[in-house]
């Protein structure tokens, strides 16, 4: 008995021996050291400074315990999980981001950074991080900055004016869809925004990784957000590192959020706008022309 | 007696005048000048399919071709920027407005050179929307969308780089903003040719950026007056 108990322990000790020696996956040495560019970032969230150095909860040490697994420890988003996920997790060396108040080709504000952090991104492997506290995501933000140069040379643009938001009736909506054909949205977004335009099966994003225009009958959140106030940012932002391009120069405020009330027609959401359009959908069938190429349906060209 | 004050007076201000003259600047009147070609077979240049957009197909009678490699007679190389990259001398500012077109779905230059703070103006002359998306990672990137009928957009770099731009719209679509440091630059034609005129004599790093070949360099060091011809040989891959 003695005996077998004892070459039991030896085969058990050879064993772990070896698997500490032959450097087997479950032993692998993944680098999770932070290499930021600048550890002093801080960020400025309402009443709240965010610091990524720190010991205990600074937001690189955050950063490490719940970002490096898919942002990577350089923060370039080239993590361990990053080959199996799509979308990838974005770059901060590149200081380029999708969700901002502030124009195209500019910085977004470190609020803009926090309310990602905080609402995660629909539809993608980008959580929501509002179980932490709000100290905390202030500190991940700063984290965030950390990676890139470019925040110490240069400030974040001016957010946009967003003006109030004009009444929701059926005009609103119909001029909505003249701009959607005038505009083109549909050469991507497709004519009943499924995604689906001529074009939308050849685009890249800016590292040329395909990507798919948003496909509005899915009725899934926008990745910045939920509100009619966010969908007016996209398009007056654009989605910087992505084809989606900021319209800010090419429309008016109003027409803006004529837009708007056009795109809510198009998701299967209970909105005001939803509803009126069935309505006049419906009663109106005969005068409603097609969107898409050569139609007379936004009186353009 | 005051015509002697007068003479001396004229001479002295006819004297003072060629001084004024004499110290500004020296106009440099070398040129480094020549040819960009290859070697090896370069890859065919493939025809584009517009049919996708048809307000832009039927501007072309013919197909329009992609445009990374384009050869012309005796091995020529489009397209490749020729700068001055090293001991530049004698360079003026660039504040002629650079003009970018899109016109049948094409780049109007394929490639616009300019030099950083110099206006750049990007049209739409088509019939369809095109978004510009300039890539720029050392510059900022932006992406505006150019409805048929807007306004021209007026914009600038600051940091010199060469920037692909494209058209998310129209996936052809490829041109580039490159900026350089120096107002010495040339852009070669189908012949392969280029010409760095109003040279003061120096010591000049010469470089040759060709898209898909990326860069090389060489060192011209020309007289005054001087023209120095020098070649760029670029290895070709049929892919």
């Amino acid at each position: 008995m003695r005996r077998i108990a004892s070459t039991l322990v030896l085969m058990f000790a050879a064993v772990v021996l070896l698997l500490f020696t032959t450097g087997s996956p479950c032993f692998a040495q993944i680098d999770h050291n932070i290499k930021p560019v600048n550890a002093k970032a801080d960020s400025h969230v309402g009443g709240l400074t965010g610091e990524a150095s720190g010991e205990a909860q600074g937001g690189l040490v955050l950063y490490r315990r719940f970002c490096v697994g898919c942002h990577g420890p350089a923060g370039d988003g080239v993590g361990e999980n990053a080959q199996w996920i799509d979308p990838k997790p974005r770059d901060f060396t590149l200081a380029v981001f999708k969700c901002r108040s502030t124009p195209t080709g500019t910085l977004p504000t470190d609020e803009d950074l926090f309310n990602a952090v905080t609402r995660g991104f629909d539809t993608t492997n980008m959580p929501s991080w509002r179980p932490l506290t709000e100290q905390q995501r202030a500190n991940l933000v700063a984290a965030v900055k950390s990676f890139s140069p470019r925040w110490q040379s240069e400030k974040p643009g001016t957010p946009i004016t967003i003006p109030a938001e004009t009444p929701i009736n059926i005009e609103s909506v119909l001029r909505g869809r003249a701009l959607f054909q005038k505009m083109e949205c549909w050469k991507c977004h497709g004519p009943a925004g499924h995604g689906d335009g001529p074009s939308a099966s050849t685009l890249t994003d800016s590292k040329d990784n395909p990507i798919r225009p948003y496909n509005f009958s899915t009725g899934t959140r926008f990745k910045c957000g939920e509100t009619n106030q966010d969908l007016y940012k996209i398009f007056m932002t654009g989605l910087d590192g992505t084809p989606m391009p900021s319209f800010a120069d090419v429309l008016k405020p109003e027409e803006g959020w004529d837009l708007v009330h056009f795109l809510r027609t198009l998701q299967p959401l209970n909105t005001q706008e939803a509803s009126l359009w069935k309505a006049y959908a419906a009663a109106h069938s005969s005068e409603i022309k097609p969107i898409g190429p050569d139609s007379g349906a936004g009186g353009s060209k | 007696m005051k015509t002697k004050y007068f003479l001396l007076l004229a001479v002295i201000v006819a004297v003072s005048s060629a001084m004024v003259v004499a110290a500004a600047p020296p106009a440099g009147n070398a040129t480094i000048s020549g040819k960009v070609t290859y070697t090896g077979t370069p890859p065919k240049m493939k025809p584009i399919d517009m049919s996708k957009e048809p307000s832009c197909a039927k501007q072309h009678a013919t197909p329009v071709m992609t445009q990374n490699v384009v050869t012309g007679p005796g091995n020529a190389l489009e397209y490749v920027v020729v700068y001055i990259s090293a001991g530049d001398q004698g360079s003026t500012p660039g504040t002629k407005t650079v003009e970018y077109d899109q016109k049948g779905c094409e780049y109007i230059p394929h490639v616009a050179v300019m030099q950083p703070g110099q206006p750049l103006e990007i049209k739409n002359d088509d019939q369809t929307a095109h978004n510009i998306h300039p890539l720029a990672k050392v510059n900022q990137e932006w992406n505006k969308s150019q409805p048929p009928g807007t306004a021209p957009i007026e914009t600038k770099y600051d940091k010199p780089e060469r920037i692909p731009v494209k058209c998310n719209i129209h996936p052809w679509m490829h041109g580039y903003f490159v900026i350089v440091n120096t107002s010495h630059y040339a852009v070669t034609g189908n012949d392969g040719s280029f010409k760095l005129a109003d040279l003061p004599a120096g010591k000049y790093t010469v470089t040759a950026w060709q898209e898909q070949y990326d860069a090389q360099s060489q060192e011209v060091t020309v007289g005054a007056g001087e023209t120095k011809n020098i070649t760029f040989t670029f290895k070709a891959l049929p892919y």
